[in-house]
Formats: C-alpha cells, structure tokens, sequence
C-alpha cells in the first residue's frame, strides 16, 4: 500500500511539427489507501493518465510516484501495481489457477507459496471451485473476477482498473460493483478506477477526479462534486438529469451562468415564469421539462404532486442555497 | 445441404462415392500391384484383386535384393527422407514464428524493408533459384549432406504470413497483461503467442511435411552418393532398367511404403487440428 502522487503529468503524441498534446498537467495526492475513480467523457485522457501510471504509455512531462518512488522510468513490472483490463485478458490457454500464478511463476517464487497466495485469492472472490477451468468456460462476471484474482495475488501497492464493468450487463456490473467495494475495504489497497459512468464514479469513489479534454477539472469527494461542482463541465456531467444551465436567469449578471439541479426547483404560486413543453412520468419522479425565454429547464417532481399539463405556464422557485454561479466565457465557478 | 428428397441424397452419395473412387483407384492398384509376382502384373489386363505375395514382396522391398537398378535397401532411404522432412519442418516453423513475432511486436529500423522481402520471396521457389543455390551450396562444400539437403528449404514466407496473421488477431491487452505480470518478450512468446498458436503450428506441419518428404528435384540435383537419396529417388532408380525387366511389384511396394510416413503425420496431426478448431478461445 502507498501513496500516489501526479505531478504535472502531461502526455504529447507525435513529435516535431505535429505534436498532439492530450495530457495537459495533471496534479493529483493520492493518500494511502484511497479509492480514486477518474471519471469523464470518451476521449478525456482517462485511460492515457491510467496507462501512464501502469507504464504502459511513455511519460511525456511531469512525474509520477508511488509511494516515494518515482516510477516514471520504471517497466510496469517493476511499479508494484497491478491492473484489471476492462477485455479481462485472462490467458486463454492457461487454467484459472495458472492464469493467477503466471506473473508469480515469472518472478520465481516457490510453489508453495504461489499456492497459498493463489487459494487465499480464490477465497476471497469465491472462485475455488473454479481454479482448474479455462477463460472460455467461465461467465463474463466469473472471468472479471478472476483478473482480479490475478492482481490481488500480486500484493501490489496500487490497484489499476480500466473500466473493468463496462463489459458487464447492467445486473453483472451492480453485482460487481458492490464485490470491488467489498474487496476494497477488505484489502484496503490504494486503487484507480477509470470509467466514462458517473454512477459507479459517484458510488465507488472515495474522491473523483473529473476529466475533460485532458484537464483535470476537479478532484473532490463525491459530496463536492455534486454540490459545489467547480465548473460548467463537472455540474453539467455529474448528475441525472443534468444540472439545469440558465445564461439569461432573472436577476443575473450579465457574463454569468446560473446553474441549479432539477431537484432543487419548485412549482409555486408565484416565481419564475415557465412554459411547460413535456412531462415525463418515470415512477417515483416526474420530469418538466419547460422553456423559459431562450433557456430550456428541467423541474423534477415527485410523483404525488399534481402534474402540470403540456403548454401550461406555471411558476417555479429555486432553492436559495442551491445556487451555481459560473462564469459564461471560462466555464468556472464564481 | 439437401433437403430431405430421398433421391438427391442418393445421388449427392453417388456423386462423393464416385470422387473417392477414381482418386483412390490408383492407390488400390499400387496395393494390388504389390501383392503379386512380377509377372503376373505384366500380364494383361492386370489383376484387379490382391495376390498371395504380399510379405515376401515387402521384404524384398525393405531389405533389397540384388536384382534391383538400386542397391540401397529402402528402410536407409525412408530414414533420410524422414530427417530431412522432420528438419524442414521443425526449421520451417521455428524460423517463420520467429520472424512474424518480430515482424508484428517490434519497431526496429528497415522494418518495412524486411517485411516486402519476406514477400517478395514467394515469387522465387526452388525451381527459379536452384542455379544459384547450387553454386552456393557447392562452394560451402554441402554436397551430399543433411545440411544441405535442408537449408536451402528451411525458410518460408508463407508460413511467415500465416503467423503474421494470425498474430494480429491476438488482443493487444493480453500483451499489457503478460507486461503487468513482468514477462519479457520471449517469455511471452513461449507462454502465451506459441501455446496460442497450437492450430497454425499444425496445420503447417502437415504442410511442410508433406513438402519436405516429396522433395525431388533438388536431392536429385544435389545429391551423388547412393547413402544421401530419400526415398522418392530411389523408387525412380528402380525404374533404371533399361533391358533389364522391371520388378513392378518391387516398386509399388516400396511406393507404398514410402507413402506410410506422410499419412501417419495427417493423421496425427489432424487429432490436434480438430481439438484446436473445437477449443477456439473467446
């Protein structure tokens, strides 16, 4: 277990005249023990700074340390990390027992001992009764666990994970969802989770770091992230349904961006004139979804309460407190 | 496949049966040729049914008997035919594993130029290049010898090919994880990318095989001594004759013999095909 520290991490692709720059400094104090999921769109940069950190993509810029090591010319072997890969990549070839001694077998430990790490693995992740099978007869689920089986019995002080559930069925990803929370209070290993779903970011993390474009936007506990998000993006991405986004709220100043949840919106006597366009019944909660001058909002409700109807102007109120003001050209918080 | 009409089944069987038959049909002559006195063969039409002689004509065949154009017994024959087959073979496909690894997993310089090399090679088989290799192989003084019997033939770009390809298939993320787990490049060659190319491996050596063991023309070329001839040349010097009678029987016989080896390999081989077409990994 150990600490991991992001200093300034940048990544370049390409070299001379056409360099793409992808990366754009990224600062980060992973405690020990933490468990950090790096959330964000497709194409942010997650898996690169993930990769980055395994040492499977070149460091172009900055350094990374884990524990007081700085590891940025160090073979993936050589880190003490270990990855679960969103494809599994378990050996195809190779029995279940196997595909979790491999990388003990490399590093010469003896027999006995690669038999007691791999069984108390086994244990853990309840596959003991799966230890002689191959890949190709296991289910989805029993092949995720056992790459992580096969990065558990590394002891590593770092965990990597590369959007492990993405492969899984909705059902299959909450199962496994819970069994990593349960790993990670057992095993108590310091871990980086990459996913583009804000929901297993928002139910994993201990803190998130939220990416866009390669720039790391926030890095907070879910609770920040949600109530004091630190940009446009972060409000806009957190969160279903969306935050509601209003360049020309009353009683705003000009250049600003009044931000406020759809939870956080009342139907009142009187407030905010608003033109009601669709509702949408989705059981426990009902949306609004209205149009106030050039603005579009949405207003949840709950299912009890009167539902308005489609083209009638009703008035709603925000929540004093919840307020989000941004600034309209840099997108930041004000 | 045809649907359930009785008469198109029968006649889809005819039509198979009918294949077997005339490509079969000269084994079973070469069989029966062997199983009667030379005389009898020569006697027209030839008997179409196996004679008594069989066990004394394979012997005669296996053993030698002075009558015969060649004097080297057979089994000495199929015992360089048999090397230089299984060195072709083994050499082919260390060789060609060898090079598609590099030709897909590494980035060195002149790669590309290597690569269209390889390729170009396919348009030189042995019949274009044999004046060349023969000078060379004179000059290193191989004549008459395993080593030269073999090397000329061991490399492919075929099989070179078919590695490559099948190479691409396999997932970059096993490669990350073989890294993970701190396998150097040649561990994860013979960990992983070998034991995954178990089906090519074979396939392949049924091919090579088959080629190595029906070389003529370049033994042919290069070899003098009687001790360095694999056995199809030796089925042809027992057509030397010239006045003397041909021991028909004697031949096919050997003939017989000599296509013992190769079945067997298909045979074998085609255990492991099916098991490794039937195991295909997800």
């Amino acid at each position: 277990m150990a600490s991991l520290t992001l200093s300034n991490v940048v990544k370049h692709y390409g070299s001379g005249k056409q360099i793409v720059p992808v990366i754009h400094g990224v600062n980060a104090d992973i405690q020990d023990g933490e468990f950090i999921v790096i959330v964000g769109p497709s194409g942010c940069g997650k898996s690169t700074l993930l990769r980055m950190v395994a040492g499977l993509e070149e460091i172009t810029g900055g350094t990374i340390a884990i524990g007081e090591r700085v590891v940025n010319n160090l073979e993936p072997a050589k880190r003490d990390i270990a990855m679960v890969f969103q494809n599994y990549a378990l050996y195809p070839h190779m029995s279940v027992f196997d595909n979790m001694a491999y990388g003990l077998k490399i590093a010469k430990a003896p027999k006995d001992e690669i038999k007691t790490r791999v069984d108390k693995a086994a244990k853990i992740l309840e596959l003991g009764h799966l230890l002689e099978r191959k890949p190709r007869e296991l289910s989805g689920g029993q092949r995720q666990r056992v790459a992580m089986g096969r990065a558990i019995v590394r002891q590593p002080q770092v965990f990597l994970f590369d959007e492990p559930l993405s492969n899984l069925d909705a059902k299959l990803r909450a199962q496994t969802r819970i069994e990593i929370q349960k790993l990670h209070r057992e095993l108590g290993i310091t871990s980086l989770f990459v996913t583009h779903d804000q929901v297993e970011a928002m139910t994993l993390a201990q803190r998130m770091i939220v990416m866009n474009a390669g720039v790391m936007e926030q890095f907070g506990t879910p609770e920040e992230v949600y109530h004091t998000p630190a940009s446009i993006f972060v409000a806009s991405f957190i969160g279903s349904p969306p935050m509601n986004l209003l360049r020309h709220a009353p009683n705003s100043k000009p250049g600003t961006i009044l931000g406020i949840r759809p939870e956080h919106l009342d139907i009142t006597a009187t407030g905010w004139e608003v033109r009601v366009d669709t509702v949408e019944l989705l059981g426990a909660e009902r949306l609004v979804y209205a149009t106030m001058g050039d603005d579009t909002l949405i207003v949840r409700i709950e299912e009890g309460s009167a539902s308005p109807k489609v083209g009638e102007t009703i008035h709603i109120t925000p929540r004093e407190n919840r307020l989000h003001w941004f600034h309209a050209e840099t997108g930041k918080r004000l | 496949m045809v649907d359930r009409n009785p008469w198109l089944n029968f006649l889809s069987h005819a039509v198979l049966l009918l294949g077997v038959a005339i490509v079969a049909f000269p084994l079973y002559l070469a069989l029966v040729a062997s199983t009667h006195t030379a005389q009898a063969i020569v006697q027209s039409p030839m008997p179409l049914l196996p004679g008594a002689h069989l066990w004394e004509n394979y012997q005669a065949a296996l053993f030698g008997s002075g009558k015969l154009g060649s004097n080297t017994n057979v089994v000495h024959m199929m015992w360089v035919s048999f090397v230089v087959a299984m060195v072709i073979t083994v050499g082919k496909i260390a060789i060609s594993l060898l090079s598609a690894f590099a030709i897909v997993y590494f980035r060195f310089p002149f790669k590309m130029l290597c690569f269209w090399a390889i390729f170009v090679t396919l348009m030189l088989p042995v019949e274009v290049r044999i004046l060349p290799t023969y000078k060379v192989v004179a000059d290193l003084g191989l004549l008459n010898s395993y080593a030269g019997l073999t090397l000329p033939l061991i490399a492919s770009a075929t099989a070179t090919f078919l590695f490559r390809q099948f190479f691409l298939t396999v997932p970059d993320e096993l490669v990350e994880a073989a890294r993970m787990d701190g396998a150097g490049p040649m561990r994860f060659f013979i960990d992983v990318l070998v034991p995954l190319s178990r089906t090519s491996i074979a396939a392949l050596f049924v091919i090579q095989f088959i080629y190595g063991w029906n070389q003529y023309l370049w033994p042919l070329l290069m070899t003098t001594s009687e001790d360095m001839y694999p056995v199809v040349i030796g089925i042809k010097r027992m057509l030397a004759g010239g006045e003397a009678a041909v021991d028909w029987n004697i031949v096919m016989a050997t003939a017989i013999i000599a296509m013992l080896p190769p079945t067997a390999v298909v045979i074998l081989m085609q255990k492991w095909f099916v098991k490794g077409l039937v195991d295909t990994e997800k």
